[in-house]
Formats: structure tokens, C-alpha cells, sequence
């Protein structure tokens, strides 16, 4: 009789949907992706030969350490971290708070929810020419922009988040003796913390985009306004060292969020790795 | 003596399609120290019976006495066990069990005591310290019948609660809350949809009628305990089985009536 086929194909290992594949070809598809990039990129700057629009991945090394060592650029990035953490702390400091009372008590929710719903289809770069009027053009000019930006989305994700406690986690504490105010703080809290953190990692890739555009339009330092004046000089150079930068950050801000939930919340169960 | 007393209880609802009578005129007493049943057709009211007993929902009429006394709100009187488990996954499974007792200010080496014990008769021996991601199903309602057993309620009041585990681990855990029972001899109110499982571990069962939810029979099962799992293939669990399912075949067929009906 026949044995039947132990089959191992290209296409049934790598071509079956939500199929896993070997651990090997997983970090060799991730770097391979990066080499696709930078190989790409560096193809085009020598088929263009013109370093003033497509400088090489080279040059842009170099260029960024030029940019540290005689422009002073960490100057720049330190104002913009600055702008950052004023703007994101104090959105939170409200939207945090707010939107857990929102998610838990009817009544907040249905006084708050409208307006905030309504605010937050509003383009929060848009608000830049009216602040500018309102508040000139220095740092709360900024820190208002992120928070604008950071705010009225954060809030309504905490709102979910709380929201979606199972009733049956506070039934169990009321009928384990609990008042409401021991629910709240001992229950209802410590349930909600684990996804405010993802929230919080989430939003907080937003106030780059809200900061960069504040800088954009008007700044006298910040990466922002590095890459205007880069524009200025036709420095296509500097706006790609600034941009990769600002990913650089991001990415190292979103790996901090993630190592701090990994210790701050060891109960909670992956998902997926 | 702790008793609880579900009195001349109603449940209406409002919904788009008019006026949903979920209970009627429910009253039933389970005395103390008795395991009492309810099963029912799904959709019939029982978990929602449930809840007023628990004082969690507020019935449209009658109330819910314990030792005789009307209660309105929820209280550490009456514990109680869901289907979903609903443990607290950033508590270890002691500290879930101490929930209670810590919330009453029990001294804390009381609580480790009373803990101590539950988690050796719940065979969760080793996993004290646990969080409750790494627990099985069947390892997890253990933990939250411990944590409702260490409130130490008047009455017990079950969901069911073995609802969502597999038939095997189902039995062991129908054996081993039936030890617990008879050790503790808790007055309990259970709800399952197994017909089977309310004999096994019931002194009396009510059998509900769907909407609006009534009580249609009240059985009492006169097996005698420690019941183990050769009752079920006694010839008296066979009896008692047919009788329910009888009345259960009943009510489900009129349900899937009133179901054309209405369409």
C-alpha cells in the first residue's frame, strides 16, 4: 500500500493562509525587507547621479553626523523631545482621567462624548493659524497643537477601554462584599491599566506627526523647522537624516512603552508573540 | 441558618417589540445547608433569576429574603460563581482568594489561612502564587469557587459554572464541588442548562418554563449522597432524567412555537 506523501512544498509551507513559517525565514524576510529598502534607495541615487534630490544612503550618513557634530541638530531634537513630553504628559494627565469616568458613568459619558466626537473629525493641524493668533509663536503654541492632537483621540480610547470591563469582574467583587468605591479603585483601575498603556504608546506616534507639522509652519528650533530651513538651502540631504531621525525616535520611544508594559503588567496574556 | 427566599420575584423589560416579561412570579425557598437546581431551556430566565438573587439586578416585583430579611443591594451574603470565571488576571490565585476577606479587613494571616485551605481542597496545590493566564479552564473555576467559598457567604449562587469546560474536566469538577458541598454544607443556588448535572449534584431541582419564565415542576432527588459517578447509571438517575427531559422537550417545543408564531 501506498504511503501517503509527507508533503513539504514551497507553496504548502509558505502559500497556506495564517500558516506560521520556520523561525529562520522570518528574520531573513525582516532583513531582507530593510536590504530591499536601502538597496533600492541606493539603485536610485546612482541611476539619478544628482546628490542635490537623491543623495545615497552613504551620504546621508555622513550628513547626519555633520548635522550633530557643526549644526548642532541635537539641539533641535531636544527641543522637539521637549515639546513632545509637555504636550503628550499634559493631554494624558486629562484624557486619562476623563475618559475612565466617560467609560464608566453614563451620565459623564453622555455630557462629554459630543463634543469630543465632534473635535476630533476637526484636523488638529488646522487649529495652527488660530493658536498662532491666540498664543504667538512660542512653546505653548506647540505644546498646544500636540495636546490638541493627542487629546480628543486618547480620550475616546480610554472611554472604549473602560467600557469594555466584563460586568461580571465587578458582580464578582459586589457580591465578595466590595462597595462601589473599593469596585472602582480596586477592580474597575487595575483593570483598565494594561490597555491605557498600549493607548497611550499608540497616541503618542501621533503627537510626532502634530509636533513636526507645529514646527513646520513656524519654529525658530525644533526638527521641523531644521528641515524647512534644510529646504531653504536645497539640502535634500539634511530632510532625510532629520525624517530618519524622527523614525529612529519614534521607534525607540515604542520600544520603551513596550519593555515597561512587559514589566509593569506580567499577567497579562499575550496574544501573540 | 442562613436561607434565602426568592418572593412572588417579576421581571419586565421594555424592548422595540413591546413589553418582555422575562420572570413571572417566581417564589421559591431554598433552606439551609441545601444544593438547589435550576434548569430551564436556554433563554428562559434563569441566569437572570440569578442576578436578583444576587441583588445585582433589581426585580420589577417581589424581593429576595435572606435569613429572612428583604436585601436590595448585592453583599458578601450571597457569593457568588460565573460561567466566565471573571478571576482578576494582576492578582495571583491566593490573592484572588483573599479578595473577599481582604476587602472585610480579615487580618492577614487569617486570610492566609483560609487561602491555604481552599487551595489545597481546590487541588490547586502549586499555583498559589500563579497568575490566572497560566491556569486550564477547569483549574480557573476552581479558583473562583474558592474565592467565593473564602467571602464565606450565607448562600452560594452558581451561573453555570462549569458551563464552558469539557465534559471530562465537567464531571471531575460536578465530583469535586459535591465533596465541597457536603464539607461545607453551604446553601446553594445553582443554574445549568444539564439536566444530568442538576441531578448529580441537587437535592431539588426547579424546572423553568420559557417566557415568561415560570417554575413549571420541582423535583426533589431522593438519591442519596456521597454521590460519586456510578450514580449516574443508576437506575433511579435514569428515572429522574426522563422525568426532566420530558418536561424540558416540552417547554422547547412550545419555545420554537412561539418562535413561528411571532415570525
Amino acid at each position: 500500500m501506498a504511503h501517503p506523501r509527507r508533503r513539504r512544498g514551497f507553496i504548502r509551507t509558505y502559500l497556506t493562509p495564517k500558516q506560521a513559517i520556520p523561525g529562520r525565514a522570518r528574520l531573513v524576510l525582516a532583513v531582507g525587507s530593510f536590504v530591499v529598502v536601502v538597496g533600492v534607495w541606493w539603485l536610485l541615487a546612482v541611476l539619478v547621479q544628482n546628490a542635490l534630490f537623491v543623495p545615497s544612503p552613504y551620504q546621508v550618513v555622513v550628513t547626519w553626523w555633520d548635522m550633530m557634530v557643526n549644526l548642532g541638530f541635537y539641539n533641535d531634537v531636544g527641543w522637539s523631545a521637549f515639546r513632545i513630553v509637555a504636550g503628550f504628559v499634559l493631554a494624558a494627565a486629562v484624557a486619562v482621567p476623563l475618559g475612565l469616568l466617560m467609560g464608566s458613568f453614563e451620565a459623564v459619558r453622555s455630557f462629554f462624548n459630543p463634543p469630543i466626537n465632534a473635535i476630533r473629525y476637526m484636523p488638529a493641524s488646522a487649529f495652527i493659524p488660530l493658536l498662532i493668533l491666540l498664543q504667538g509663536l512660542g512653546e505653548d503654541e506647540k505644546i498646544t497643537i500636540i495636546w490638541i492632537g493627542v487629546f480628543f483621540q486618547l480620550v475616546l480610547m480610554v472611554m472604549d477601554i473602560a467600557h469594555r470591563v466584563p460586568d461580571e469582574m465587578l458582580n464578582v467583587a459586589y457580591t465578595l462584599g466590595a462597595s462601589r468605591w473599593t469596585v472602582f479603585y480596586k477592580v474597575f483601575l487595575p483593570a483598565t491599566f494594561p490597555e491605557v498603556v498600549d493607548a497611550l504608546r499608540i497616541t503618542m506616534g501621533w503627537a510626532w506627526t502634530y509636533l513636526i507639522v507645529a514646527e513646520l509652519v513656524a519654529a525658530e528650533h525644533g526638527i521641523g523647522s531644521f528641515i524647512l530651513i534644510a529646504e531653504r538651502y536645497l539640502r535634500a540631504d539634511r530632510i532625510i537624516a532629520a525624517i530618519i531621525t524622527i523614525g529612529v525616535l519614534g521607534l525607540i520611544t515604542d520600544a520603551l512603552f513596550a519593555v515597561a508594559h512587559r514589566v509593569a503588567f506580567p499577567y497579562v496574556e499575550k496574544v501573540r508573540a | 441558618m442562613s436561607e434565602i427566599e426568592i418572593s412572588d420575584v417579576a421581571m419586565r423589560f421594555r424592548s422595540r417589540h413591546g413589553e418582555v416579561r422575562a420572570l413571572e412570579r417566581i417564589s421559591l425557598t431554598v433552606p439551609d445547608g441545601q444544593f438547589a437546581c435550576i434548569v430551564g431551556p436556554s433563554g428562559c430566565g434563569k441566569s437572570t433569576l440569578l442576578m436578583v438573587a444576587a441583588g445585582l439586578i433589581t426585580p420589577t416585583e417581589g424581593e429576595v429574603l435572606v435569613n429572612g430579611k428583604p436585601t436590595f443591594e448585592p453583599g458578601a451574603d450571597r457569593g457568588m460563581v460565573f460561567q466566565s470565571y471573571s478571576l482578576y488576571p494582576w492578582l495571583s490565585v491566593r490573592r484572588n482568594i483573599e479578595f473577599g476577606p481582604e476587602i472585610k479587613k480579615v487580618p492577614a494571616a487569617e486570610r492566609r489561612e483560609t487561602s491555604s485551605e481552599l487551595i489545597h481542597l481546590m487541588k490547586l496545590d502549586g499555583f498559589a502564587d500563579a497568575y490566572p493566564k497560566v491556569l486550564s479552564g477547569g483549574m480557573k473555576q476552581r479558583a473562583a469557587i474558592a474565592r467565593a467559598l473564602a467571602g464565606d457567604p450565607e448562600v452560594l449562587l452558581m451561573d453555570e459554572p462549569f458551563g464552558a469546560l469539557d465534559a471530562q474536566t465537567r464531571q471531575i469538577m460536578q465530583e469535586l464541588l459535591t465533596d465541597i458541598w457536603q464539607r461545607y454544607r453551604k446553601t446553594v443556588l445553582f443554574v445549568t442548562h444539564d439536566i444530568e448535572e442538576a441531578i448529580f449534584l441537587g437535592d431539588v431541582i426547579y424546572v423553568m418554563t420559557h417566557r415568561p419564565g415560570r417554575i413549571r415542576t420541582t423535583l426533589a432527588v431522593d438519591i442519596p449522597r456521597p454521590r460519586t459517578f456510578e450514580t449516574l447509571s443508576g437506575p433511579r438517575f435514569a428515572e429522574l432524567r426522563n422525568q426532566v427531559v420530558g418536561v424540558i422537550h416540552e417547554e422547547s417545543l412550545k419555545a420554537v412555537e412561539s418562535e413561528l408564531a411571532r415570525a
